[in-house]
């Protein structure tokens, strides 16, 4: 299986690493050439230097014949034109776009865009464990 | 008068909302850097607004929901400004959008997501350009994207096949017709009996993609 994934920094390496363990072919893709430092010395998988947004880039990287693509660059607007391309444009069913902003999460998720909100995770994650401190009740004095 | 939502206060952005503002238009002016804001704000006091318009509650704080009968996207960022045009159109069901692309290699961005129409300089001033220099054989003048048209013009020279010929003889593609003959700087309308000479500058209407029919039939090339 061939997975691709655009923006290496920490959230894609991590990723692009996971994968690669189970056995996925992975192409990373990155602006900046020293993000390949992020995955490890002798990184056996594909990486190129280039901007999502170029078309002949994700060409290049394989994206017609990618069977899942993970978009995870640092900017909102930026994951979400490549994640319709990818979707739209090259057909990936199982594309994955990281949004940090829950609002325009929430948008493109109803329109059918598969997003992920690690703000609203944060959100939820962080409710819980102020909860489960178990701080005791002030009474009025 | 109309109300237009302007995104994005850079030398386009604000140059566009002073114009419209002089034009008698309700405009309300976005801008997301603080540098910039504070020198629009001199001028355009409570018509302008300081944030990122891809934010939601930026847009709304501007009047989006009521909803503006027109939002610009103006901003030096195209992936910006296809965002904003998304979500003015299918969010807050805006009438018209018209967006800015400023890297005309992203222009299969906008079209692949139904943003239309756009503006983009270079390709503007490379049309141009191509107009201006008669060595280019067939120059591309309009694009009619929702009528799936387009208007070219083409250079007639000596070698063409067609020179001396009346239109009616011609056998063009399927899709294109004549519309003009430019010749002496004189332009008049293609009819059946126009015949052509070398030298003469033809405008033509044709569907996208019969270009290479059309430059065949005109200059067999």
């Amino acid at each position: 299986m061939k997975a691709l994934i655009i923006g290496c920094g920490r959230v894609g390496s991590t990723i692009a690493l996971q994968l690669l363990k189970e056995d996925w072919d992975v192409t990373v893709v990155d602006e900046n050439e020293d993000a390949l430092s992020r995955l490890g010395e002798n990184w056996p998988g594909t990486f190129l230097v280039g901007h999502g947004m170029d078309a002949d880039l994700l060409r290049a990287a394989g994206i017609e014949d990618a069977d899942a693509v993970v978009v995870a660059t640092d900017g909102d607007n930026t994951n979400i034109v490549i994640g319709q391309v990818a979707q739209k444009r090259f057909g990936v069913d199982c594309t994955v776009v990281r949004i940090l902003d829950p609002a325009r999460a929430d948008f493109y998720n109803a329109r059918g865009l598969r997003t992920v909100c690690p703000t609203k995770t944060a959100i939820d994650v962080l409710g819980e464990a102020v909860r489960a401190c178990a701080v005791p009740v002030r009474t009025a004095s | 008068m109309p109300y237009v939502i302007v995104a994005g206060g850079g030398k386009v952005g604000a140059n566009v909302a002073r114009s419209l503002l002089r034009l008698g238009y309700e405009v309300t002016l976005v801008e997301q850097r603080r540098d910039r804001f504070e020198r629009l704000e001199d001028e355009f006091e409570h018509q302008v607004h300081r944030g990122d318009a891809t934010e939601l509650f930026v847009l709304e704080r501007a009047g989006i929901t009521r909803p503006p009968d027109v939002v610009l996207a103006l901003t030096g960022d195209d992936e910006d400004n296809m965002v904003i045009c998304q979500l003015a159109r299918e969010k807050y069901g805006v009438p018209k959008v018209i967006a800015r692309v400023n890297d005309p290699r992203n222009q299969a961005h906008f079209d692949l997501l139904g943003i239309s129409p756009t503006i983009c300089a270079t390709s503007s001033i490379m049309a141009l350009v191509e107009h201006e220099v008669p060595e280019h054989e067939l120059i591309h003048l309009l694009e009619l994207r929702k009528e799936n048209l387009e208007i070219v013009e083409v250079q007639i020279d000596r070698d063409s096949p067609v020179a001396g010929k009346r239109v009616e003889s011609l056998k063009l593609p399927e899709g294109a017709r004549l519309i003009s003959v430019m010749r002496d700087g004189r332009a008049e309308i293609a009819v059946g009996a126009t015949s052509l000479e070398a030298g003469d500058q033809v405008l033509a209407i044709l569907e996208p993609g019969k270009e290479d029919e059309l430059r065949r039939v005109l200059l067999k090339r």
